[in-house]
């Protein structure tokens, strides 16, 4: 009993199409600051942005890239009722990526006449999905949650894409954001180019507005798009799809989406 | 005529190591507030793509560095608060700059002197200019304020402008 409570939580978090329905962020205290200054980062899922308000986003899958490209190790991390909350010390000068990333199946068939739900990586798909399971349904998703903190100069080497699921290969710095300019960035699928994708960007502070205001663009043929800075603050991007693109045959379909926060400043 | 000639001539050769100054004066105003500390300001020299030609002065909290070229000095944390100086020049500097770097001023007017001779303003390209500015108080405001000029200057000229709240006069004298 206390086992499938569990499990039914983990799925709730997982499934993609229940956490769709609420806005999951990486908030940092600061984006822009000089070396060796710490910064702390609230991770949550909410409604309104950004207001730890629903529940905690999970840091188990916490991947945080250091200028250098290497990882970072987040510190002090705690989950509480409504957010999570780490600490990162900028060691080194330039741009750290912190993301969340979350990929796998998840199945549901009988055996024995019996429901049952199972969820993880393709590998343990072959080992653990009985051969003898009836009406098995499999999707994949894959999904990434971002925020960057530079201290010092920007550099790149952080964001260099990892090549799966949905990421943002900048081309402004997106820690290089100003009020009245245009940013660029462009999107990939698997590495290439996502086309013709929607993208929504929603500023923060929903909480005391009756609109969400979001801006909404499309992704250009070369996974382009780009977006004017009505004004500073912090903005929410999230672009997500649905293809066939999965990495074991039993599943169908593979949702995709990419969210990230980025902290606009004042000229 | 050919006595003319070598006039003209004298006066364009004299024309790149003749000594040009550029005077600034910055008013740190005195502000009755609850909690006061002193304000981090930047004054530096833009070009029209608001790049930075020259950077004059830094004004900061200066601490000394802890161990052997380890620590950077606290007072650096909210250099960043330079909000457009940090963007075009700070971010990417080795702190403190030499000759540029400095402790943060009590109120009053603080002048500045500089010459073509030497650095920052040596090898500067002839063309138009911005003096820019920026002052940004912890626990207070931030404000920015550009004087426009050409460089090198024909003849003296004088110009001045003035903050709302976070900077009191500003001014600006060059001279040929």
């Amino acid at each position: 009993m206390k086992f499938s409570a569990k499990l039914a939580v983990a799925l709730a978090a997982f499934v993609p199409f229940s956490a769709f329905a609420h806005k999951a962020w990486l908030l940092p205290s600061t984006t822009v600051t000089t070396q060796d200054q710490w910064v702390t980062v609230d991770a949550a899922v909410s409604n309104d942005l950004f207001y730890f308000n629903h529940v905690p986003v999970k840091l188990d899958n916490l991947a945080i890239t250091a200028p250098d490209g290497k990882p970072a190790q987040a510190e002090n991390p705690f989950t509480g009722k409504f957010r999570s909350v780490f600490d990162l010390h900028l060691t080194q000068a330039g741009t750290y990526k912190i993301a969340v990333v979350n990929a796998g199946l998840f199945a549901s068939y009988e055996l024995n006449g019996e429901k049952k739900r199972w969820r993880g990586t393709a590998e343990a798909f072959a080992k653990e999905i009985p051969a003898d399971a009836k009406n098995l349904e499999v999707n994949q998703s894959a999904g990434r949650n971002e925020t960057f903190v530079t201290a010092g100069a920007p550099n790149d080497t952080a964001l260099k894409p990892t090549g799966a699921g949905l990421e943002l290969a900048p081309v402004t710095h997106p820690n290089d954001l100003f009020a009245g300019e245009t940013a660029k960035f462009r999107l990939l699928l698997d590495g290439k180019p996502a086309a013709d994708l929607d993208v929504e960007i929603v500023p923060g502070g929903s909480r005391w507005r009756d609109k969400q205001n979001e801006i909404k663009v499309k992704t250009d043929k070369s996974g382009e798009f780009s977006v004017t800075w009505p004004a500073p603050g912090m903005y929410w991007l999230e672009a997500s799809l649905e293809d066939a693109n999965t990495s074991v045959k039993q599943a169908k379909k593979r949702r995709v989406n990419y969210v990230a926060t980025f902290e606009v400043l004042q000229q | 005529m050919r006595a003319r000639f070598s006039i003209a001539l004298t006066g364009l050769l004299a024309g790149p190591v003749f000594a040009a100054d550029l005077n600034v004066g910055v008013e740190v105003p005195n502000l009755k507030v609850a909690e006061y500390h002193r304000p981090y300001v930047a004054v530096w020299v833009e070009r029209d793509d608001q790049t930075v030609a020259a950077n004059l002065a830094v004004w900061y909290q200066q601490k000394e560095g802890k161990g052997e070229g380890g620590k950077m000095e606290q007072g650096t944390k909210w250099l960043a608060d330079l909000r457009q100086w940090w963007r075009r020049a700070g971010r990417s500097a080795t702190l403190p700059i030499d000759g540029v770097s400095g402790a943060t001023r009590p109120a009053g007017v603080h002048k500045l002197e500089f010459d073509d001779a030497k650095a920052p303003l040596a090898g500067l390209p002839a063309g138009s200019y911005k003096l820019v500015v920026e002052a940004a108080r912890e626990v207070g405001g931030r404000e920015i304020v550009r004087i426009p000029f050409q460089w090198p200057p024909a003849k003296p000229a004088h110009f001045d402008t003035k903050g709302d709240v976070e900077l009191g006069a500003v001014t600006l004298d060059v001279s040929p």
